[in-house]
């Protein structure tokens, strides 16, 4: 049905003028009336009516924000009827516009720090606060019902606020977001009394302790996932047995390390609906007669599809998940720290896998056995098992990478860090599976060249982007000169997303890639030798991106200034310990974060943010503005 | 604008730098990452095999794994080292937290390297042993596997190395 409106919409769009970009269209969609007549509505060649329920069919953002393109109405229409808002970059619009323009909007989306934060390259403070976005929406759409939120600065307060503000709150997910404590889990979890998704990912939480579990309300609850893996401290059990036992629609559950191995049966038993399981630590003592109890609880949950936490696994208890495997679509090891022969005996039973995260520990002979027997497989990511660089494992290579792609049909996706490299594999991979859509290789060695040829991995990323069409993100790493980056921008036309560390010899590496890109909407860069002449050639490219990082390159404070000068709606941030102003132009600046915004420069920088100011007028002495 | 091919070895055209064209570089103030500097000089050992550099492990945010993750791992339930057997091409790596003692560990190590072990005993060693497994600690000394209490031995334990043949007996001829 979706195709089919679709189609229609494509067709009548052929016959109406389409004009401006949708980030001015929207911003001058502020002197509309507020109250646009219904005649006006009327007025239009199909009745509000019948493109509002046209438009109930078109569910993805991108196809809404084409749509409010088209014209007036249709812009008038669609802004009416959207119900899940996403904002990729929290900064590129104001709260108070996203809320005004939705009316009807349930879901919130939000995503702040750059990407890069991820790997501590973003100095703490830098930004991402979630609260002016709960106080505009608490004020303005008291209906919304779900807020999920990525890398982003949530307080106490944001929390409180949440609770007090959406009577029928539905869903808060925080993914490696940071600054709020158990205790305003506690709010939520008291307070929204339709509460059906809670779940915290990766976040650091300040944990005052379990006590919070005990705040969901005393009767039933509307509970259908829980994820509180990331955090610290011990819930008591009594608490959370009670609590599985009157959520019945629980369906997700996603315990903390703290959740010890003999009571992970009694809770199982009290939720054997579960389809999602994150278990607790998998290391402790049992005595065979609660080995056996616990394995028949796990063959109880005949719903169970997906498998995470398994913390310290410890091989003579692979046997305990058997009766699983063979349901499970997605399998999370990558804490699972059991060797090669172990992963064997785990993995060959599990034929409908669709996604799998491991440690390197597996080997590239574990590796050939998923290959053999995942056949279903979609998803891999393959984690490094040593702490430092120097624990480089040997047995990984680029090998086990090779036999997944020659045995899995269907892998689209693949994050894999290892020591080293060679073309000749990349071209394998590339010739097996042109369906790729994320290919994330991480080289750990920095500027390491394909190990055998001494050559650099140019022509092995060459073959990736010509072969795989539809070849959506890419991290590349290892040494490599312009040249892959040529190939990248000639080949790689549907790449959105791009990760790039210690690669490339000059600015025509950037050049390449702004100026083939098309699609490119995220690019990141660290420790690459160039910056100021392509940044400045290829403008205009950026604000058809979400944004641009660029860390340890070379980029002068004085091209900052003239991009920011050049291009009104890009906000250019430098992020540097000491005040650009005391540096000559030309000195390289640490850091530069450059997206595109409506909103103009944001008011709340720390101290070691720098955003350019736009006015040449002003005089250098003031150019830079905190 | 016209561009034109930057040789790879030639990053001083396109170098930023502080102070007059001519001079030596300036040093520069700020220190994000000594990788910058540490590309200029494999840059120039072109010709040489390319040496580990030397600040490797203290790249901020590198390899790219969340810290969250890394936090995770690092943590004191496991305890990897390297094992090596004198012939055997590949290195493997155990987590000596899973073992309680030197009989398991021992165990362990006969199944994934396929050898056989004889008794340890105080005086002798492993006489009568085609291999002799060996561990270096923390100090740097070789030491023979099993004349510590065990848990002494898996905090001090760096790596281990299974010797055969002609070291074996050497070893164990000393002894």
């Amino acid at each position: 049905m979706a195709s089919v409106s679709l189609l229609f919409v494509t067709l009548l769009s052929v016959t109406l003028y389409i004009n401006i970009k949708s980030f001015i269209l929207w911003d001058q969609s502020q002197t509309f009336l507020p109250s646009l007549s219904d005649s006006v509505l009327m007025d239009r060649r199909f009745p509000f009516k019948v493109l509002e329920h046209i438009f109930s069919f078109v569910d993805s953002n991108e196809d809404r924000n084409s749509v409010s393109l088209v014209c007036k109405s249709w812009f008038e229409t669609e802004r009416r009827t959207r119900k899940r808002v996403f904002v990729g970059n929290c900064y590129a619009v104001s709260p108070l516009k996203v809320a005004r323009r939705f009316p009807k909007m349930r879901s919130l989306t939000l995503k702040g720090k750059p990407h890069f934060a991820d790997y501590n390259l973003v100095p703490d403070g830098w930004g991402g606060y979630a609260w002016p976005w709960i106080e505009a929406m608490a004020a303005r759409r008291p209906l919304l019902e779900e807020i999920r939120l990525k890398r982003m600065v949530v307080t106490d307060e944001c929390l409180e606020k949440i609770a007090a503000s959406f009577r029928d709150f539905k869903s808060l997910v925080l993914t490696s977001c940071e600054g709020f404590s158990t205790d305003g889990i506690a709010a939520i979890a008291s307070t929204c009394r339709k509460l059906r998704n809670l779940e915290l990912r990766e976040c650091i939480v300040d944990d005052l302790g379990g006590d919070w579990l005990s705040y969901f309300p005393e009767t039933s609850t509307s509970l259908v996932s829980l994820d509180f893996s990331c955090l610290d401290s011990e819930v008591k059990l009594s608490d959370l047995e009670r609590l599985l036992s009157r959520s019945p629609n629980l369906k997700s559950l996603k315990l903390n390390r703290s959740v010890t191995l003999d009571v992970l049966e009694s809770l199982l038993r009290r939720a054997p609906q579960l389809v999602e399981l994150g278990t607790g630590s998998f290391s402790d003592e049992l005595d065979p007669e609660e080995i056996s109890k616990l394995t028949k609880a796990l063959s109880e949950l005949k719903q169970l599809k997906s498998l995470s936490g398994l913390w310290d696994l410890l091989p003579e208890y692979i046997p305990v998940l058997y009766s699983v495997c063979p349901r499970l679509t997605s399998l999370n090891l990558s804490y699972a720290t059991v060797q090669m022969p172990d992963l064997i005996d785990l993995l060959s039973r599990c034929s409908k896998l669709q996604k799998l995260w491991v440690m390197d520990l597996i080997e590239d002979k574990g590796l050939k056995t998923v290959a053999l027997c995942c056949k279903e497989l979609r998803e891999l990511r393959v984690f490094p098992s040593g702490a430092d660089l120097d624990e480089t494992d040997v047995t990984l290579t680029e090998q086990g990478l090779v036999s997944v792609s020659e045995g899995c049909q269907k892998l689209e996706s693949v994050l894999y860090f290892c020591v080293q490299f060679t073309n000749a594999a990349l071209v394998s991979i590339a010739k097996n599976r042109p369906n790729f859509r994320c290919f994330r290789l991480c080289v750990m060695e920095p500027f390491a060249p394909d190990y055998r040829t001494q050559q650099p991995l140019d022509e092995g990323f060459k073959a990736i982007v010509e072969r795989c069409k539809d070849l959506r993100r890419l991290s590349v790493s290892g040494l490599l000169t312009d040249k892959a980056f040529e190939y990248i921008g000639v080949h790689a036309k549907k790449l959105r997303m791009l990760s790039i560390a210690f690669a490339g010899d000059s600015d025509l590496m950037l050049h390449h890639l702004l100026s083939g890109c098309e699609s490119l909407k995220k690019l990141e860069i660290r420790d690459c030798p160039f910056g100021d002449t392509a940044l400045l050639e290829n403008a205009a490219k950026l604000e058809t991106m979400r944004s641009l990082w660029m860390s340890s390159c070379f980029v002068s404070f004085g091209a900052c200034k003239q991009l920011s000068q050049k291009m009104p709606r890009l906000n250019v941030e430098v992020i540097d310990e000491h005040p650009p102003k005391t540096r000559p132009d030309s000195s390289p600046v640490e850091r530069i974060y450059i997206y595109r915004t409506v909103a103009g420069p944001r008011l709340d920088t720390p101290e070691f943010v720098w955003t350019i100011h736009k006015k040449p007028e002003v005089g250098v002495s003031r150019l830079a503005i905190r | 604008m016209a561009y034109e091919k930057v040789n790879e070895l030639n990053l001083k055209d396109t170098e930023l730098r502080l102070g007059l064209p001519g001079t030596e570089q300036v040093k520069e103030e700020q220190d994000v990452s000594c990788v910058r500097s540490n590309k200029r000089q494999l840059q120039s050992d072109n010709e040489e095999e390319s040496t580990t550099p030397p600040a490797k492990t203290q790249i901020v945010g590198w390899p790219p794994v969340r810290s969250y993750r890394k936090n995770s791992n690092n943590n004191n339930s496991v305890s990897y080292v390297k094992v090596s057997m004198d012939g055997a091409p590949y290195l493997r790596k155990i987590d000596l937290k899973t073992y309680k003692n030197y009989a398991e560990l021992l165990k362990a190590l006969e199944n994934m390297f396929k050898f056989t072990i004889g008794e340890y005993c105080e005086r002798e060693g492993y006489k009568g042993s085609e291999v002799v497994p060996t561990y270096e600690d923390k100090d740097g000394d070789w030491m023979l596997v099993g004349d510590v209490p065990w848990d002494m031995f898996s905090s001090s334990c760096k790596r281990l190395r299974i010797m055969k043949g002609s070291d074996a007996l050497a070893l164990d001829s000393a002894l």
